[in-house]
């Protein structure tokens, strides 16, 4: 007989991940619908393609499952589900070698490049100036546009809002590394944005 | 006047989007955003650039990747009571 898959509401991570952990295929399945929102989406966002965020998702959970008498309980539930699906999304990023800008590690980057170059003033409402499907492009292609590291580090702390050093013992970096990541890449995308929501004939440019 | 420089306020920018400065340090950086122009645009087009995209879920989950993900939960789980997955109960 196959296990039921209907999730059950009203428990705690911790509670379900206990009954889980007895056996219990329903708290599995809560555990699921909690997270696989976040988990395809964070997937999505790093590797930046659909099939790689699907293959993310699965393995994140099955992979959850499958060690899932290894979680003692000392971070959260989520954090823990989070640091596999992300582990398995870079993985994708390595494999894929068209990907110019897989390097990783903590030497990529972190230069005294100039952070901010183009500032305007954005016209009031900028979302009004473009369709849902636009706006849905001009946004997805930003974050495209940025190294694999910081598109990461975006994910984690401003969509998923993790904290600081959640995302840092995530990604295995150092709070200052994780602070000048997101700093580099909201102003990054902070410019992206600027080239399509800025008020017209409103243009400067500044070097700081 | 301020002391803050603008290479400053870039530094304390994150913070001061996260509301995690200190109250003293907030109102260095508010006196700088009133007097410097550059600084106040890159403060407001950045914050509201964290608005849109908190605001918009970019990549909903397709029902078909859900309805995927557990079908092959429920092979997963379904091996592992067989036995021919990993065995809680240790052999
Ligand atoms: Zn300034």
């Amino acid at each position: 007989m196959q296990p039921e898959l209907a999730p059950s509401n009203g428990t705690d991570d911790a509670g379900l991940v206990r009954r889980a952990q007895d056996g219990d295929p329903e708290a599995f399945a809560e555990l699921v619908a909690r997270y696989e929102k976040s988990i395809f989406r964070l997937a999505r966002n790093i590797t930046q393609n659909a099939e790689d965020a699907e293959d993310v998702l699965q393995e994140t959970f099955l992979k959850a499952y499958e060690h899932l008498d290894e979680f003692r309980g000392d971070s959260k539930f989520y954090t823990w589900l989070v640091r596999i699906a992300v582990n398995q999304a870079l993985m994708k990023l390595r494999k894929r070698k068209t990907d110019r800008s897989v390097s990783l590690d903590e030497t990529f980057d972190t230069g005294e490049d100039t952070l901010v170059r183009e500032i305007a003033v954005w016209a009031d409402d900028p979302e009004r100036l473009y369709s849902q499907d636009e706006l849905r492009q001009i946004l997805a292609s930003a974050i495209e546009s940025l190294p694999p590291i910081f598109r990461a580090v975006f994910a984690l702390r401003d969509i998923e809002e993790l904290s600081t050093e959640e995302t840092a013992q995530i990604l295995n970096l150092s709070v200052p590394a994780v602070k000048s990541r997101l700093l580099r890449a909201r102003l990054r995308l902070r410019e992206k944005l600027t080239r399509y929501f800025k008020r017209k004939g409103d243009d400067v440019f500044a070097y700081l | 006047m301020s002391l803050l420089t603008c290479k400053d306020f870039l530094k304390e920018l994150n913070d001061y989007l996260d509301d995690a400065t200190s109250p003293g340090l907030r109102q260095e950086i508010e006196a700088h955003l009133a007097e410097c122009p550059n600084c106040w645009v890159i403060c407001d087009t950045t914050r509201r650039t964290l608005r849109i995209y908190k605001g918009t879920d970019l990549y909903p989950l397709p029902s078909e990747v859900h309805q995927r993900l557990m079908e092959a939960l429920r092979r997963k789980m379904s091996q592992s009571k067989n036995g021919s997955g990993q065995s809680k109960n240790g052999s």
